[in-house]
């Protein structure tokens, strides 16, 4: 379908797909293997410029030139996902991390930090994930304890995406325990600030090629002045942070089932069985077609809720959930479907299609699990309705 | 350092298909590309720019249309772009585009410099390149795997030939051809797009570079394709197994004919 992007937009499309087929597509079965980080990768992403391409120019980036930057970052995520789902996310990460100073940092925040994530020289991770923290924020744990002119941070991250490999991270923790999620505060830790170690590195079912980590924190002491916001609004840092991102997961879930059914097309193209093609089957056209059409859909959904940002909505929690949600369990069918057309070709490693189906599982989870997200579009959409009786 | 790197737009060959009759090569349809050797030119260029500093001019001969791949280059690094360009031009040999070439970059001024890929894959004469060097009376480097040192003065190169390599030390200014093993292209950026976009690329003709009817196109191209086939191709080989000697007799009463004897 024609979404009439920018010749800007499709600058990012072509270099992001550039990258694709000179960097990824070689390793992408090796580092998935080898549970490795793609730094090589990340670096070209760089020199590419794609790292300021949701930064203010203000701060060296490139995000007016593409009408905000959340549409840039949906396109640039997806066409990198069609090629590796775990390696987008090192990119997609990094977004996530800059998001909440770029969205709630001070000025000096913002000029400290912001230019060297456009430039590479840095990585951000953000981190909210805790053991009893997953979907209920309020079980954060971490705390940090005001101590003169500094906050002293204790307590363990979980999960955490490009943890370990980044230098920036934006960490939400306690402030004052008597007042649940309401007294979480966001801070900005720098890699190497005594106190700051990482632990165990995760092996995970897909997106192998991402960090995933621990974050240890032992009487960390930070500046005050990393305090981002105001001490209590860390909750609100957090969703906000989320409800701009998960388009990009929904990009990134997009992305990944677009790939597999180029696979699944190309080689229903090529096999052959009982003499013929097997796409001059029915049973596989129709799977081919409802694939194409879903991804379509989840696309176009994505697309809008981006531009519904940029455009400067400022209310957009339930379309972003809708967004997520959808392009997710598109992704999770879509790569299922593929293998399935592979039949037992798809269920090998020489192939990339089951790499796609355990890559797409984690967008069904993370950011918000689907649940979750089908909580918050229907607790909107009640609201709506109530809204709408009086 | 003043560096040109000159570049051709070339059919993608591998989309290619040859009119048997007509003796030609059948371009429609067929995607225009950068030629791929002069990617390894153009890196190389901008690599010992990142190093030393300067400009890297990237010049084409061609249609008004082959000012896609200046743009590209630009998109990968150029700081300039020229595109030779007129009718007149047209039909022209490896002499007369290479003597147009060379004009161009007495034109320009100062050159350290001229790189080129080692061939076209189109026309796969690799002469261009040496026969610039001649038409501007510079010492050439061909076939150079790797650019060992630059600097102001000179260049030391070495030249991948069959069997091993040659090193070569020369003075600048020089006309050097890039193998693929220098080196590994880079991808565009974004800023080198947006660039790509708006740069003004400025062309110049027959009359710009002071050329005579004589000089250039078709009048000035001492050689004629005659002809153009594709080779047969051979489908019916046959693969034996056995002692060498027992092999080389096989082979010899095949190709001498007496396999009966």
């Amino acid at each position: 379908m024609n979404y009439y992007l920018s010749e800007e937009l499709n600058d990012i499309k072509e270099i992001c797909a550039g990258i694709a087929e000179k960097h990824i597509i070689p390793v992408r079965a090796l580092l998935d293997e080898e549970n490795r980080f793609p730094r090589e990768i990340v670096k070209a992403m760089s020199d590419g410029g794609l790292h300021g391409i949701y930064i203010s120019e203000e701060y060296g980036g490139s995000a007016e030139m593409f009408g905000g930057g959340s549409m840039a970052l949906c396109i640039a995520t997806e066409e990198l996902s069609k090629a590796c789902g775990g390696i987008a996310l090192s990119f997609a990460a990094n977004a996530l991390g800059a998001m909440p100073i770029m969205i709630f940092g001070s000025e000096e925040q913002k000029k400290k930090y912001l230019p060297d994530l456009v430039s590479g020289a840095k990585l951000a991770a953000f981190a909210l994930t805790e053991p009893d923290a997953g979907s209920d924020a309020g079980g954060v744990r971490t705390k940090a304890i005001k101590d003169g002119d500094h906050y002293v941070l204790n307590g363990t991250k979980q999960w955490i995406t490009n943890g370990g490999e980044a230098q920036i991270y934006t960490v939400i923790a306690l402030t004052d325990s008597s007042r649940g999620a309401r007294g979480l505060s966001a801070f900005i830790v720098e890699d190497g600030t005594p106190g700051f170690s990482y632990g165990k590195k995760e092996d995970k079912m897909g997106i192998r090629a991402s960090a995933t980590r621990e974050l240890i924190f032992e009487d960390c002491r930070i500046p005050e002045e990393n305090l981002i916001s105001r001490e209590g609004y860390g909750f609100i840092v957090a969703m906000k942070t989320l409800n701009r991102s998960r388009p990009g997961v929904a990009a990134q879930a997009i992305g990944i089932a677009q790939g597999a059914l180029d696979e699944a097309a190309r080689y229903a193209s090529e096999r052959k069985q009982f003499g013929q093609r097997i796409d001059s089957f029915q049973g596989i056209q129709f799977m081919l077609a409802d694939m194409d059409t879903q991804i379509e859909a989840a696309r176009a959904l994505t697309y809008s809720v981006a531009r519904m940002i940029d455009a400067g909505e400022k209310k957009y929690d339930k379309e972003s959930a809708m967004a997520k949600v959808f392009a997710s369990d598109v992704a999770m069918k879509v790569t299922t479907d593929a293998v399935q057309i592979l039949g037992g070709y798809g269920y090998m490693k020489e192939y990339p299609v089951e790499k796609m189906m355990r890559d797409a599982k984690i967008t069904q989870i993370y950011e918000g699990t689907n649940q979750i997200q089908r909580s918050v579009i229907a607790s909107a959409l009640i609201k709506e309705t109530a809204a709408r009786g009086k | 350092m003043r560096i040109v790197v000159a570049v051709k737009q070339v059919p993608d060959t591998s989309e290619v298909r040859i009119d048997e009759e007509r003796g030609t090569l059948i371009r429609e349809g067929v995607p225009s590309i950068l030629n791929p050797f002069d990617e390894y030119a153009l890196e190389e260029a901008f690599r010992w720019k990142d190093e030393l500093g300067g400009t890297v001019i990237v010049v084409s001969m061609g249609p008004p249309q082959a000012e896609v791949v200046l743009r590209e280059a630009v998109s990968m690094g150029a700081d300039e772009a020229i595109l030779l360009s007129d009718r007149a031009f047209a039909g022209a040999d490896t002499w007369a585009t290479s003597h147009t070439l060379a004009k161009a970059v007495e034109k320009m001024g100062d050159i350290d410099i001229v790189m080129t890929g080692k061939q076209a894959i189109d026309g796969d004469t690799a002469q261009t390149g040496p026969s610039i060097a001649a038409s501007l009376d510079w010492p050439q480097i061909t076939f150079v795997g790797k650019v060992r040192e630059l600097t102001g003065k000179h260049i030391i190169a070495e030249r991948y030939v069959e069997g091993g390599s040659e090193v070569i030390k020369s003075s600048l200014p020089v006309v050097v051809t890039i193998l693929k093993d220098a080196n590994t292209p880079r991808l565009p950026s974004l800023k080198g797009k947006m660039r790509a976009r708006k740069i003004e690329i400025p062309v110049w003709g027959k009359n710009d570079l002071e050329l005579s009817e004589e000089e250039v196109g078709l009048d000035g191209s001492p050689t004629r394709v005659v002809s153009i086939a594709t080779p047969e191709t051979f489908t019916d080989g046959q693969i034996h197994h056995g002692e060498p000697e027992e092999l080389a007799k096989l082979m010899a009463d095949s190709l001498l004919g007496t396999e009966d004897s």
